[in-house]
Order: structure tokens, then C-alpha cells, then sequence
């Protein structure tokens, strides 16, 4: 098997002489780490440093998997990427940073959205998965592909100061569907657009992924695969706690799920909760018409279901602030029979919110197309962006 | 020794900023412990319970460090010095 490994250079012999000096890797564990094949699914805040880090470490095939562009809102975590980088994709600026890192990686560029299509293919060439994906319908397609694979998923995920890490999918060993059986239905778990992160978070977190991967590949220590290690920054606490198979899982269970379903499907992602471009144009009004009716006074209510720090951020005079997690207990406080018109960052959360209004009777309720992201654009700059 | 129970820091806007709650009257079961904490701020556990009273499925609570799921469910018994810890899904990257 050894025999079977590539050879070091002497490059790369001086290169990584801190691990061949280890007893736990030496030269074989050095030539497995060159021989291994990883994937990374999502170039973003937990991707950039798994890549970083496996990268330095010399893992000798790295994919990446990412459909975006840098935005500058990426820059206070997401370090594969510079500020030369912004609305450059994602996977050419990984690539060229990479290279710098360690010319001896290669990189296989994935520029497209991880799909129940080309899921399999994709992850099928690759010794094992780390997840950095940033949305419940991708993790369960990770989770899912993994499990039917039979490859580890190196789970991490983030939200403001608190962040989860597994390894999902090894032998008997439990998976995602094992610790989440079915996702929270859209808008009741706010994103990290929504919500915040700290920059730093997702360094913590991809940096226990990046361990946990070459964990696996070396054979060494005791992986978290059992184990959910939960993370606090405030606090800087970091407990484990005890993950079990479920007999009952669809996916590594009594394994009923023998391929890839429809995971937005899944996660309740119908054109109601898309973007606003996909919904019935006529329960929306643009930034502009919005902006012409308050100029002219009309008699309409406007409310704002973000969160208080985001409308602190800068919101629309005139608009009331009801968080969406709150819309549902505030419905008695509003009159059925007015016009609202409903706004968030995006256009996402609110139609969410329109749609609970509507199911509960208000029938004049209108979603800002684009939220205060298109207002921004379109009516008023001095509103920030973020 | 109460009973504590951890909230998620997502949590905390519905408990006044309140990250970890020691129940000072005894629970027998998580069911009860989590009553006590919907008696203080019903929102916190609107986020981890159904309308019908059942565990939400996207969020894992915790007896010290075994997953009620694998337990008695909400049935669970606790006692006095035990952690009860809610983790609720994310999925931020």
C-alpha cells in the first residue's frame, strides 16, 4: 500500500519538515496527505481556511466547488479572497492563492451550484468532503451523496458567535439527518446575511474542519464522528456532545433514501420564498413605486421585518419595525383591511411574512421587490448596504 | 444543585439576554423544565416546541451530553445538577 503512494521531492521535503518530524505523519502520512483527494463545497468563510490551511498542509488535490462572485461583504471572513478580488469569481482569486500558498496543490475548479445532478459525479473523485456550504438545501445533498458514496463529511457550520463541528457519513459512524432530521422551514433560522457572524468565527471553525480532514486521511487521533463540538466565542467555551445513529434515518438508517431527491423541495424552498424575481409580480411593488406613493402620502402601512440591528444599519422613515419571528403574535396589532406593504433585507424574509399575513386573512399585502438592498440602488444610496 | 437550562445564543433575544437559565423549582422531566422556561418567556420555547408540544425537528436537546431523541423524548427524566442544552440547526458557512 505504502509502495502505492507518491513519492515526496526534496521541495517538498523541506517544505513540510515540522509534519515529517511528527511520529503521527513522518514521510507515509506526508505521501498520503499528497496522494488525498478533497473536496470543498463552498469557497466562502468555513471554505477559505479549510482550502488554506489543507492547502499548506499538502493535500495534493483540492476541489472546489462554488458558483459566486467576491463581494466586499466577504472580505471580513472570507480570507482566500482580497479587496483586488471583488466581483472576480470566487474559484479564480481561490486558485491564484492557493498556488501561492503551495505550488506543489492542485486545484479542480467546480464553477457551479452543487446540484442533485452533478452532486454525485462531482463527489464520487474525491477521498472525502468538507462541507462549507452556507444553506440547509445543500447540506442535505452533501449528507445525502456522501452517505450513498460512502465518503466522510466533514461538517462545520456557523451563525453569529456560535458554531457546530462533526464528521458525518464514516463507517458506523451517524450522519447529518442523524442530528437534524428535517430542516426548520424558511425564515424560522435567520442566515448569516440575516443574522451577522463574526469574521473570525468561521476561521475557528474551518480550522477544527481542516483538522478533521486530515485526521481521516492520515488515520490518526480520534475524530469528532459520534461527537457534535459546539463553540462559543463570547464565551470561548467549547463542549462536545454525544451524536448517535439513528436506526430510523432515511439516509444511513434503513437507508429508503437510495438517491438524490429535490432538496429545495425538501427544505420548503417553493417560489414563495425565492427570490423576488420568481414571484407573482402583482403582490409587489418596486422601490420606486414605494418611494412615489410615500411622497404622495398615501394611506398604506409599512413594516420592516428585520431584525433591530439591522434597522439600526438604516432603514425607510416611515416603516415600522416588526421582526419577522414576531409578525405572527403582532397580527392581532394590525387591521386586516389596510394596505401593507412588507420589506426585509432582500425581499426573502418578507415574503415569508407575506404570506403568514395572507394565510391569516390580510388580503392588501405587498412585498418590497428586492428589499432595502434595491431601495439602496434605486431611491436612496445614503441607505448602507450590507 | 438546580437544574440549568443552556439557550442558544440565537435564543437570547426572547430571554432578555439570558444565556443560561437555573430552574430553582424541581422538574422531573425536560417537559417540565421547559415549561418553567416558557412560563418565564414563552418566545424561547414557541422556537424549540411545536404548536402540538412536540420537539421541534430541526432542534436537538441535550441531557448533559446524550440526545433526549435517543432518550424518552421529552419524557426524559432529569435531576437535580443537570444541564439541559438546546441546539438548534444553523446552517451559516
Amino acid at each position: 500500500m505504502a509502495d502505492e503512494l507518491p513519492q515526496l521531492t526534496a521541495a517538498e521535503r523541506q517544505r513540510y519538515s515540522r509534519h515529517l518530524i511528527l511520529p503521527q505523519v513522518e514521510a507515509e502520512g506526508q505521501r498520503r496527505l499528497k496522494a488525498a483527494r478533497v473536496l470543498i463545497v463552498g469557497a466562502g468563510g468555513l471554505g477559505s481556511p479549510v482550502a488554506l490551511y489543507l492547502a499548506a498542509a499538502g493535500v495534493g488535490t483540492l476541489g472546489l466547488v462554488d458558483f459566486d462572485v467576491v463581494d466586499v461583504t466577504n472580505l471580513q471572513r472570507q480570507l482566500l479572497h482580497g479587496t483586488d478580488d471583488v466581483g472576480r469569481p470566487k474559484l479564480d482569486s481561490a486558485r491564484e492563492r492557493i498556488r501561492d500558498v503551495n505550488p506543489h496543490v492542485h486545484v479542480e475548479p467546480y464553477q457551479t451550484r452543487l446540484t442533485s445532478a452533478n452532486a454525485l459525479g462531482i463527489i464520487r473523485e474525491y477521498d472525502l468532503v468538507v462541507d462549507g456550504t452556507d444553506n440547509f438545501a445543500t447540506r442535505y445533498l452533501i449528507n445525502d451523496a456522501c452517505v450513498l458514496l460512502g465518503k466522510p463529511n466533514v461538517y462545520g457550520s456557523i451563525f453569529r458567535f456560535e458554531g457546530q463541528a462533526s464528521l458525518f457519513a464514516t463507517g458506523d459512524g451517524p450522519c447529518y439527518r442523524c442530528l437534524v432530521p428535517e430542516p426548520p422551514s424558511p425564515g424560522q433560522v435567520p442566515s448569516c446575511a440575516e443574522g451577522g457572524v463574526l469574521g473570525v468565527l468561521p476561521g475557528i471553525v474551518g480550522t477544527i474542519q481542516a483538522v478533521e480532514a486530515i485526521k481521516v486521511v492520515l488515520g490518526i487521533g480520534e475524530t469528532l464522528a459520534g461527537r457534535l463540538l459546539l463553540i462559543d466565542a463570547l464565551t470561548m467555551e467549547f463542549r462536545t456532545l454525544r451524536l448517535r445513529r439513528d436506526p430510523r434515518c432515511p439516509a444511513c438508517g434503513t437507508r429508503e433514501i437510495r438517491e438524490l431527491i429535490d432538496y429545495d423541495q425538501f427544505c420548503g424552498i417553493t417560489p414563495e420564498t425565492m427570490p423576488t424575481d420568481n414571484r407573482d409580480m402583482t403582490d409587489e411593488i418596486t422601490p420606486a413605486e414605494l418611494k412615489a406613493r410615500l411622497d404622495a402620502r398615501d394611506d398604506f402601512d409599512l413594516i420592516d421585518v428585520r431584525e433591530p440591528r439591522e434597522w439600526d444599519i438604516g432603514h425607510i422613515p416611515g416603516a415600522r419595525l416588526i421582526p419577522l419571528g414576531e409578525i405572527a403574535t403582532a397580527l392581532d396589532s394590525l387591521d386586516p383591511s389596510r394596505e401593507i406593504v412588507v420589506m426585509c433585507r432582500s425581499g426573502k424574509r418578507s415574503a415569508t411574512a407575506a404570506k403568514q399575513m395572507k394565510d391569516a386573512g390580510f388580503q392588501r399585502v405587498k412585498n418590497l421587490a428586492g428589499g432595502i438592498l434595491r431601495w439602496s440602488d434605486d431611491v436612496d444610496p445614503s441607505v448602507p448596504k450590507y | 444543585m438546580p437544574i440549568s437550562v443552556v439557550l442558544p445564543r440565537a435564543l437570547t433575544p426572547f430571554s432578555r439576554g439570558v444565556g443560561t437559565v437555573r430552574l430553582d423549582d424541581p422538574c422531573a422531566t425536560v417537559a417540565e423544565a421547559l415549561a418553567a422556561v416558557t412560563a418565564r418567556w414563552p418566545a424561547v420555547t414557541d422556537r424549540v416546541l411545536t404548536e402540538q408540544g412536540e420537539l421541534r425537528r430541526h432542534v436537538n436537546v441535550f441531557v448533559g451530553e446524550e440526545s433526549v431523541r435517543f432518550l424518552d423524548g421529552l419524557e426524559t427524566p432529569v435531576s437535580d445538577g443537570d444541564t439541559i442544552t438546546i441546539v438548534p440547526a444553523v446552517s451559516g458557512g
